[in-house]
């Protein structure tokens, strides 16, 4: 395995370590970190939680791709070949495998924070009714494990727009407009639109192929500039 | 840095988030966490959470209550349950209206499945009771809860890894760790402080408990002369997916899934002859591993299987999208085509930090409330699952008593000043930093957690005897004074995993010492307790909680009664 290294306290440039590691075909990508750090180098940084592919600690560049460390296999990859682990691209990268997520985090909360809150009188009477076919507007949107993937493989991001609001806050926006509960919706639309936002999406669908959860992220992000432009823009809709 | 809060909560899970949400209507409030919060485990919850809804049929709290105490074996306070089990359709309710997407019956409903344990009329059949969203229910509430939280201004502190509890004189002033990411010491000095830090499952080999969960909460009472109660009850589930223990959701049975032996037959039926593959946790486990002992493992092996092929495809995919891709992933088995290989995964863990119902630690038997001090979720025992716990029941545990935390902390700290900060505080995170940068031992920890996991998982799990348990202690006592002799070959400050590794090692150590003691000192079998040598459940002695004490002399045991209010101890039939 070819590991991309940096370490502030000591490096200048980063550089590449490249370590054997004895694994079988079913071994996680994360098992073989592990034994970098358990038997080897105790000095590898990179995060981990769950080790299941649910909590979205563990993002990292395989092979030039966003994935999660421990949602692939040895098996997945040609292993007489090298495999080339690095940060994942967009993020600044604090040591090794790991990155600041802040500017990850920040443009999930411009969304959350703009969302007038729902009620949160504990002792609401009833719950409210959903359809099953209305539940199933946001079935995707709720698969979101916020790792990061999309944005470090948005070519928008990556060349254009490092100010492009990106696809996990716009699925994440998504979730709550396509929710038949909220009572918000026109105002998150509008949040979209503020410069850098959804308008910035140029459907490259390279979130919708690194997703680990395989959500349709493009297809979530058009069907919301379509209805922005139906209930906020209705004219020039016409036109 | 010194931060000064009214409330501060240790982990960002649910039970976490819920309280920090609740407080954060009254005063300032802080997560620190030692993963960012939304990496917690409470993510990886899959089933559901229960309550008594009766949105699919008839279904009442005093059943769900029944369910619990039986689920308990008895040793759950009973007016703990019966809060626990009266507060949670509103408690329910309440997420949906914060914005949690349950999936939805055909008449809009929230819509409830089948549970291990949860039945109608007293035992009668199963019941639909869980609550759920597809098999990522605890994610689902974690996201809701993460933008509350958010929209609230509770503050968070990522990668923070709290070593201290702080105290002034009596009265809990506040926690000090380092943040991960400089190992810089950071105090956060409060008029109340909640543990809400989760379970231990890394103490043993195979686990469905993420790297997080190493009994942290646990060793900071402990360091603080505070018992543990009923330590010697871990919950084992039944179907980790073999060889990795990720968990597969008795959702899956729920949804009709059903376990085989090796020779295919669905042996459940022998064990529970009524809720068969739905029967609680503890009896369905120590069946599999009946099953393998007796040769009836697939292919003379160590695991079962889990039949899902009768579910269909479309069901599996839209009931249990998340199980279903795992085992794809990890196993490249289609769970609608062939049978899942499944072992038990240590999954839970009931004791924990003794508290009262408004989440307030319980210092000693006497009951005396410890001021400032405050724990829920896992790491908490109220105590609502005794000796072995009901699937869905933990969910709704950290929604009903973390909204009671919030309400009593946020109250406690209204009503006081902040107490004034020890000297010591920034300076003992420091030194205990500095000293193990600096350690030159020869042990490493890696090596000292796998024969940890080792001793725990071959001698302290589903099956236990005196004898096994006798060479544990000694093996975990070894260990702990191998670890005095630690050294670490990354001397960096940042993001020193080598370091965490290390200290979490330490808060595993002395937990895995506190669970074999408690284990040897029960001599009958409970729940999810089961002791070779004494297989009967014994009430004139066992019924009552123990309370295990870190001393400087060593551990020290002392009991406290079981609150029984409706329902006499009976054998326990399913």
């Amino acid at each position: 395995m070819k590991v991309y290294r940096f370490n502030p306290e000591t490096d200048n440039e980063p550089h590449y370590d490249i370590f054997n590691v004895d694994a079988n075909p079913y071994d996680r990508i994360l098992d073989c970190l592990n034994k970098i750090r358990w038997e080897q180098d105790s000095s590898l940084a990179y995060r981990m939680s769950c080790a299941h592919g649910i909590c979205g600690s563990d993002a990292v560049s395989i092979n030039g791709i966003p994935s999660l460390a421990c949602q692939k296999l040895i098996k997945d990859y040609d292993y007489k070949q090298e495999l080339l682990i690095e940060p994942l691209k967009f993020f600044p990268i604090t040591k090794d495998l790991i990155v600041d997520m802040e500017p990850f985090f920040k443009r999930i909360k411009s969304i959350n924070q703009n969302q007038p809150s729902q009620t949160l009188d504990y002792s609401p009477e009833e719950e409210r009714l959903q359809s099953i076919e209305e539940r199933g507007k946001i079935d995707d949107a709720i698969k979101c494990i916020l790792c990061g993937c999309c944005v470090a493989a948005c070519p928008v991001i990556l060349e254009q727009e490092q100010r492009f609001l990106g696809p996990a806050a716009i699925l994440r926006a998504q979730k709550h407009i396509f929710d038949s509960r909220a009572t918000d919706s026109v105002e998150c639309m509008q949040v979209l639109e503020k410069p850098y936002g959804i308008w910035g999406c140029k459907s490259y669908y390279m979130c919708t192929v690194v997703c680990p959860k395989k959500i349709k992220v493009t297809e979530k992000i058009l069907k919301t500039k379509k209805k922005i432009i139906q209930e906020l823009h209705p004219k020039s809709e016409q036109s | 840095m010194i931060h000064e809060y009214d409330v501060v909560v240790v982990g960002g899970g649910i039970a976490g988030l819920y309280t920090a949400l609740t407080a954060a209507e009254y005063c300032k409030v802080a997560v620190v966490s030692k993963v960012h919060v939304t990496r917690s485990h409470s993510v990886a919850a899959q089933g559901g959470i229960a309550a008594s809804l009766g949105n699919e049929e008839e279904d009442h709290w005093e059943w769900h209550m029944y369910d619990t105490v039986k689920g308990s074996d008895y040793l759950a306070d009973q007016d703990a349950v019966e809060i626990l089990t009266k507060e949670a359709p509103e408690a329910i309710i309440s997420l949906e209206h914060m914005g949690v997407p349950f999936t939805r019956n055909v008449e809009g409903k929230i819509e409830q499945r089948r549970f291990g344990g949860h039945t109608r009329n007293y035992g009668q059949a199963s019941v639909k009771r869980a609550c759920y969203v597809s098999d990522r229910t605890g994610r689902a509430i974690m996201d809701t809860l993460y933008d509350r939280c958010q929209t609230i201004g509770v503050d968070f502190f990522n990668e923070v890894f709290v070593l201290n509890l702080l105290f002034a004189g009596e009265h809990c002033c506040g926690v000090s760790g380092y943040d991960v990411a400089t190992c810089k010491s950071e105090v956060f000095h409060a008029k109340a402080v909640v543990l809400a830090s989760g379970g231990s499952g890394k103490i043993f080999k195979t686990t469905s408990n993420g790297f997080a969960s190493t009994a942290d909460g646990f060793a900071l009472v402990l360091d603080s002369l505070i018992p543990l109660e009923d330590m010697e009850f871990v919950q084992f589930h039944p179907t980790g997916i073999y060889g990795f223990g990720i968990l597969i959701s008795e959702a899956a049975r729920a949804e009709g899934g059903v376990l085989r032996n090796g020779i295919g037959e669905r042996f459940m039926e022998r064990y529970a002859p009524n809720l068969k593959d739905l029967a609680p946790r503890d009896i369905i486990s120590r069946a599999i591993l009946t099953e393998i002992k007796e040769g009836k493992g697939v292919n003379g092996k160590d695991y079962v299987s889990l039949d899902l092929t009768k579910i269909g495809k479309e069901k599996l995919i839209e009931k249990l999208p998340e199980i279903s891709s795992f085992v794809q992933t990890y196993l490249g088995i289609d769970p609608s085509e062939m049978l899942v290989p499944v072992a038990p995964t240590c999954h839970y863990i009931m004791g924990g930090i003794p508290t009262d119902y408004e989440g307030r630690v319980l210092s000693d038997e006497g009951e005396h409330a410890l001021a400032g001090l405050f724990a829920v979720g896992e790491c908490a025992c109220v105590s609502v699952h005794g000796a072995n716990r009901l699937g869905c029941n933990s969910l709704i545990d950290l929604v009903v008593f973390g909204r009671r935390t919030g309400i009593s902390a946020a109250n406690h700290a209204k009503e006081r000043k902040l107490p004034p900060l020890p000297q010591q505080a920034e300076s003992i995170v420091v030194e205990k930093v500095t000293n193990l940068l600096s350690a030159k031992g020869k042990e490493r920890a890696a090596v000292l957690r796998a024969e940890m996991q080792s001793v725990m998982t071959e001698k302290c799990s589903v099956f236990r005897n005196a004898n096994e348990l006798e060479q544990a202690q000694n093996q975990i006592c070894q260990l702990e004074n191998r670890l005095l002799n630690i050294g670490l070959d990354n001397k960096g400050k940042i993001f020193n995993y080598e370091l965490q590794e290390a200290l979490e090692l330490s808060n595993m150590l002395k937990t895995a010492g506190v669970i074999v003691f408690s284990a040897l000192q029960r001599k009958e079998s409970r729940g999810a307790h089961y002791r070779n040598d004494y297989q009967d459940r014994n009430d004139e002695e066992g019924l009552r909680h123990s309370l295990v004490y870190l001393t400087p002399e060593g551990f020290k045991i002392t009991y406290k009664p079981v609150s029984i209010t409706r329902f006499t101890p009976e054998n326990r039939r399913y």
